[in-house]
């Protein structure tokens, strides 16, 4: 019958399965852990922020007890990798010196995420003068190379976590606050942005609740990417013996104390740099996962 | 064209003259009386509190803050950057020194950067997937996850002490023994380049990628042109436009470098300068390396701005 007609052509649409849909966070997951570099550097991120938390069970002897009479012993069964000059094992020092490393890294993206959001996030939304002498100010502060930057600031307060943080982070804020910044002024222009503000909410409540929100994705990548760097630049820093104070371990002071013993114990400068290598590596690579998967163009694809 | 460049030069003049105020404030807020410093301990503990007021007088450091900044402005642009108290004399002199040793071996890394980085990250996106952009890629992680001073540490045991090959230190300038110098120089250069190289391949890869997959690409393949014309005629152009900016803060991470590099092989440049007066607390050192390398670094940026100006017409009138 004419009127028993329907539109979808005589299919019985009851009858048929939905395609499954994808999530945005399976669709994350299939990008992220699609090559398999991007996986090794998890495991070995992982594996170096277990090492780190749990290093008094992990490590076989007490990083800063020395043996005198073993100094400078060459790798063997009882010290995996020798000792250095003062007896103490060179593998427990590694182990406890990722703790060093990864705070000051952690720490340092903190100060500079924190401070370089707030910065773009007032900077991009008010704009005009705002924006110029921020943006300045920025700019300013980006000509100071990060690793000068922290040995003049370090140097000054003295030695010593905090300090190292707040060096090392404030030579890391200019790329953040530079991205926030952009990526405000493009979460501004959106309607729902304008439909807040016909609501009549304040700014404050537009910022955190709108656009912060928005924002987010290219700053976790951005993050990610910057580890790295912040661990290297821990580690030149305490290289040059402005970083962490002796005795606690720190990667870059046993490269240098190895310096010494290069022709007879190379194990003391090369194992600690190899740490950091891996360490670093293990953190790009997430990085760079992180950055395919958070890829807007890919959104709803796949 | 000339509008652009004069907003940029007046947006650059600003930005200095925030460096200033940066490394002054940075500088003048260390914990610590500078009058200690320049005293010494004998001077300090039989000077009466007159005598210490007079050499605080002397210096300029009993005026208020805005007034000390305005002096030490108006010294700077006559080349007076202060005295040096390990060396003894005028910190220019000491800094003009060490400028052309690290602007040497800078430039080279810089150079490098972009002749061997560039090619190789271009190579790695037009022959995406390929073996040669699977080593290419895995150099350029590679470059950027050595730690700069541990290279220079395995490198100088390698060809220094096992082989042989190369001096494990020192440095000479290529005007008085060039053979000498190019031997010593080797090594911190290749250290210097390695992470400009490796990050230059990552950033041109990255871009040159998403050229490459823009329609007009497409377009110029369907019209049936060459790979080669493609690449330079159409997608390098567009695809350099972001690397050329970051090319500008390349710059500042070269110097850093220079600090770590400097360092490892005894290189009499300004980043040692900078570790050495830091440890032995000669502020006014540390004070004029940092203000002239950060303006080095505005200035690049200025010329950087100015040339993607030139290839982005899209930027001149924004």
């Amino acid at each position: 019958m004419a009127m028993e007609e329907t539109v979808d052509g005589g299919v019985d649409v009851g009858a048929m399965e939905m395609p499954p849909r994808h999530s945005e966070f399976q669709r994350f997951c299939s990008v992220f852990f699609s090559r398999w570099l991007v996986i090794v550097g998890l495991v070995i991120t992982v594996a170096a922020i277990l090492l780190a938390v749990c290093a008094p069970i992990m490590s076989p002897y007490d990083p800063n007890k020395q043996d005198l009479e073993q100094r400078l012993s060459q790798p063997s069964r009882e010290h995996m990798l020798g000792t250095d000059a003062l007896g103490r094992d060179t593998l427990s020092r590694i182990i406890y010196g990722s703790r060093a490393s990864l705070m000051v890294a952690v720490g340092a993206l903190f100060v500079a995420t924190l401070i370089g959001v707030v910065m773009g996030l007032i900077a991009g939304y008010f704009g005009g003068i705002v924006y110029m002498f921020i943006m300045r100010f920025i700019d300013a502060l980006m000509a100071f190379p990060p690793i000068l930057l922290a040995l003049v600031i370090a140097g000054l307060l003295g030695g010593g976590l905090t300090n190292i943080v707040l060096a090392l982070g404030v030579g890391l804020i200019p790329s953040f606050a530079r991205l926030m910044c952009a990526q405000v002024l493009s979460v501004k222009e959106n309607d729902y942005v304008m439909a807040a503000h016909a609501m009549g909410a304040s700014n404050q409540r537009i910022m955190l609740l709108h656009i912060v929100p928005n924002s987010f994705p290219p700053l976790i990548v951005q993050v990610s990417l910057w580890v790295g760097f912040a661990i290297l630049a821990e580690a030149g820093l305490s290289f040059l013996g402005v970083g962490i104070q002796p005795p606690t371990a720190a990667w870059g002071a046993m490269v240098n104390d190895g310096y010494k013993y290069l022709l007879t114990n190379p194990v003391l400068s090369f194992a600690p740099g190899g740490a950091i290598m891996l360490v670093v590596f293990g953190f790009n690579m997430i990085g760079d996962g992180l950055r395919d998967a958070l890829d807007p163009r890919l959104r709803g694809k796949l | 064209m000339s509008g652009f460049i004069i907003r940029r030069l007046i947006q650059t003049v600003f930005v200095l003259i925030l460096v200033t105020l940066i490394v002054f404030i940075v500088m003048r807020f260390l914990p610590g009386d500078p009058i200690l410093l320049y005293l010494s301990e004998d001077q300090v503990r039989n000077f009466t509190p007159q005598q210490i007021a007079e050499v605080r007088h002397r210096f300029g450091l009993d005026n208020p803050i805005m007034v000390q900044y305005v002096d030490w402005i108006h010294g700077i642009s006559h080349g007076d950057l202060g005295i040096s108290m390990s060396y003894r004399i005028p910190v220019w002199e000491e800094v003009s020194r060490r400028v052309p040793i690290t602007f040497y071996l800078g430039s080279i890394a810089f150079v490098a950067s972009i002749i061997i980085g560039i090619p190789m990250g271009l190579v790695a996106a037009v022959r995406r997937g390929k073996w040669s952009d699977t080593v290419a890629t895995l150099l350029a992680n590679l470059g950027i996850t050595v730690p700069v001073f541990w290279l220079g540490i395995l490198m100088i045991y390698l060809f220094g002490l096992h082989l042989r090959w190369l001096p494990t230190f020192g440095y000479t300038s290529p005007i008085d023994n060039f053979w000498l110098s190019a031997r010593q120089a080797i090594m911190p250069v290749i250290c210097l380049s390695v992470f400009a190289i490796a990050s230059s391949a990552r950033q041109t890869r990255s871009a040159m990628l998403e050229v490459i997959q823009q329609d007009y690409i497409r377009t110029a393949w369907a019209k049936g042109l060459k790979e080669q014309v493609i690449i330079f005629r159409h997608a390098l152009k567009n695809g350099l436009i972001p690397v050329v900016t970051l090319k500008g803060i390349s710059l500042r991470n070269i110097f850093g470098g220079s600090v770590l590099v400097e360092t490892v092989f005894n290189v009499p440049g300004m980043g040692r300068l900078a570790v050495d007066a830091m440890m032995s607390r000669d502020y006014a050192i540390v004070q004029g390396v940092i203000l002239i390398i950060a303006v080095v670094v505005c200035l690049a940026n200025l010329i950087v701005d100015i040339s993607y100006g030139w290839l982005d017409p899209r930027i001149r009138y924004g």
